[in-house]
């Protein structure tokens, strides 16, 4: 099975250093983008191998490389971000590829620039992600050493420079409006769309913003063809996805797998089953902002369409197990409390209403639950719903309540009946 | 004021932003890795620096999770309190934390040591429960390793 976006990396944890990376034949792609092809053919290229996105809302990226105005007359500069701001709880992908293998990612950035006229790159980067910024600033100088950075880029006329912003921490910062904002030096407050950053991004001009993971895939999609690319996964999408596991299984972790792989391979032969002790109750297929998958869907195949149709999100592909000896009620809490506490205020059903939910969930939990509790969590549900916020944080944030009114509704009816938390010690 | 050293760094930052106001979080960092954390005149510097008002620079640093606008210990435990440290049990860490130090989070304990504060998600759930002390990660806790983890920051 063909490991293209890990298959480098060392056991120990070394990363993948320059000249490795070069003799396993990289930046290759990156000659290709910059000597070989016109921009619009590897735009073309990356959309008709159907890379998706795999920050979480899974949007083809050639498509999305396509809007960005290119003609002479097109603004400048133009900006190419990488969002590497993993904050999404329950997820931990995006560390690997950074501190394995940061030469692959800033080969995709250049093919990726490449392709959309940018000559600016910024990475942001997550603070807590110390050995990756330290990685990531070591290989940045490597490869302006060897003249894959900087001006005139091996000869093509093509100048691009790749920067580091070290956030300074809000789950915010993670959503593409957000993250320009926060990157301008503001507040990580989401913008009004239209116009998208691919017009209007970045200080006004055309942006493109792409996750770690999906900018790693670039480089492999160029030097081996979108039919190649195709062949990879198992399922309609293209490529492998890298999925994680945490929470009560034998061997927590992370594996590049083909897309479609079904969950419960994932679950079982990759994270070695459930712990002694203990059984399978749910899980968020991808991250905290994804619906609980339940039994019935442990045959489904990882992939974007799928997972929908289930009525979850891929997300991020990093499930978060939940077992039969953890409270779902108090799961649940935790993570609004996130939420909460994470929401930038912009608008008011999130900031109002994800604070009222924590409340209830604590309520619940400490045993002064109300037998109509359910009833106005379930309509806070809908408040948080689309349409009613400028960004995806306060859905995101109803997807696990909803879902676990739904799969899980006589705990929280228990919790309601006994005036108290059944899985806490009397 | 803001010092020679302090001024060097955030000009540096600078060079790769378009406008003065897009450096404000870093120059903020910056003040606070030579300061140890924001106080009001700080910002003040900062907003005359980067020719903001200080309100601005303000909305900008009370904004973020790692701008202390609070003084801090010499070290910063910032311990995950996020969905998968919450199922391997990060409040035992916590309390053991609290029979070491006597610091609930938040505190920062009497001899100016260590400031304790939860923190969202750390990207290490694989290695839950885990946490930050400074620029180092510590995962796979049990409550028996935090009296050994703590001693080695003075």
């Amino acid at each position: 099975m063909e490991r293209p976006l890990t298959g480098r990396m060392h056991d120990d944890g070394r990363p993948v250093g320059f000249d490795e990376y070069r003799r396993a034949g990289g930046y290759e792609a990156a000659r290709r983008a910059l000597t070989e092809m016109e921009p619009s053919a590897v735009t073309e290229l990356v959309q008709e191998a159907g890379l998706k996105g795999r920050g979480g809302a899974g949007f083809n990226t050639g498509l999305k490389w396509s809007f960005v105005p290119t003609g002479d007359d097109a603004p400048r500069p133009r900006y190419l971000v990488c969002n590497a701001d993993e904050m999404e709880p329950g997820t931990f992908k995006d560390r690997l590829l950074i501190e394995g293998d940061p030469h692959q990612l800033i080969e995709g950035m250049i093919v990726a620039a490449r392709a959309i006229g940018a000559e600016v790159g910024y990475v942001f980067l997550r603070w807590a992600y110390r050995k990756c910024e330290r990685r990531l600033r070591e290989a940045l100088a490597e490869a302006r050493e060897a003249g894959w950075l900087g001006e005139d880029l091996q000869g093509s006329g093509f100048d691009l420079d790749i920067h580091v912003h070290v956030s300074a921490g809000r789950y915010m910062s993670g959503e593409e409006t957000g993250l320009l904002n926060a990157l301008e030096g503001g507040r990580a407050v989401p913008r009004s769309k239209p116009p998208y950053p691919q017009q209007s991004g970045l200080w006004g001009k055309p942006t493109v913003v792409n996750n770690v993971e999906t900018l790693c895939n670039v480089p492999h999609i160029v030097r081996n063809g979108a039919e190649w690319y195709q062949g990879l996964s198992r399922a309609e999408s293209g490529g492998t996805k890298l999925f994680g596991a945490s929470g009560r299984v034998r061997r927590p972790g992370l594996w590049e797998l083909p897309l479609g792989t079904p969950i419960r391979e994932v679950l079982e032969e990759h994270a070695g089953g459930m712990r002694e002790g203990y059984r399978f109750r749910g899980l968020l297929p991808g991250g905290g902002s994804t619906d609980f998958l339940v039994d019935e869907h442990l045959d489904l195949p990882l992939d974007f369409g799928p997972v929908q149709e289930a009525g979850s999100r891929l997300g991020t592909g990093t499930m978060i197990v939940l077992d039969d000896r953890t409270c779902p009620v108090g799961m649940v809490h935790n993570l609004e409390t996130f939420f909460a506490q994470e929401s930038c205020g912009w608008c008011t059903p999130c900031r109002e209403g994800l604070a009222w939910v924590r409340d209830l969930l604590g309520a619940l939990e400490e045993g002064h639950g109300h037998a109509d509790d359910l009833e106005l969590l379930s309509t806070h549900c809908d408040f948080l719903g689309p349409g009613n916020t400028f960004c995806a944080l306060a859905p995101g944030a109803a997807e696990p309540l909803k879902s676990a009114l739904q799969y899980f509704g006589d705990d929280f009816r228990r919790h309601v009946d006994e005036q108290r938390c059944p899985w806490k010690e009397a | 004021m803001l010092s020679e050293a302090e001024r060097k760094e955030i000009e540096a930052e600078l060079r790769i932003m378009p406008r003065r106001e897009s450096g404000c979080v870093e120059a903020l960092r910056a003040v606070q890795r030579h300061r140890g954390w924001v106080d009001d005149s700080a910002v003040a510097d900062v907003a005359a620096f980067l020719g903001m008002s200080p309100d601005a620079v303000d909305s900008v640093a009370t904004f973020y999770n790692l701008v202390h606008r609070r003084p801090v210990g010499r070290h910063v435990i910032h311990l995950c309190t996020s969905v998968t440290c919450w199922m391997l049990r990060y409040p035992e860490i916590q309390a053991a934390i609290h029979r070491e130090l006597g610091i609930a989070p938040g505190a920062t304990t009497d001899d100016g040591r260590f400031t304790l504060l939860p923190i969202q998600c750390l990207g290490d759930c694989d290695h839950a429960p885990a946490m930050m002390v400074d620029d180092d990660l510590h995962h796979d806790l049990v409550p028996d390793d935090v009296p050994r983890i703590l001693e080695r920051y003075d």
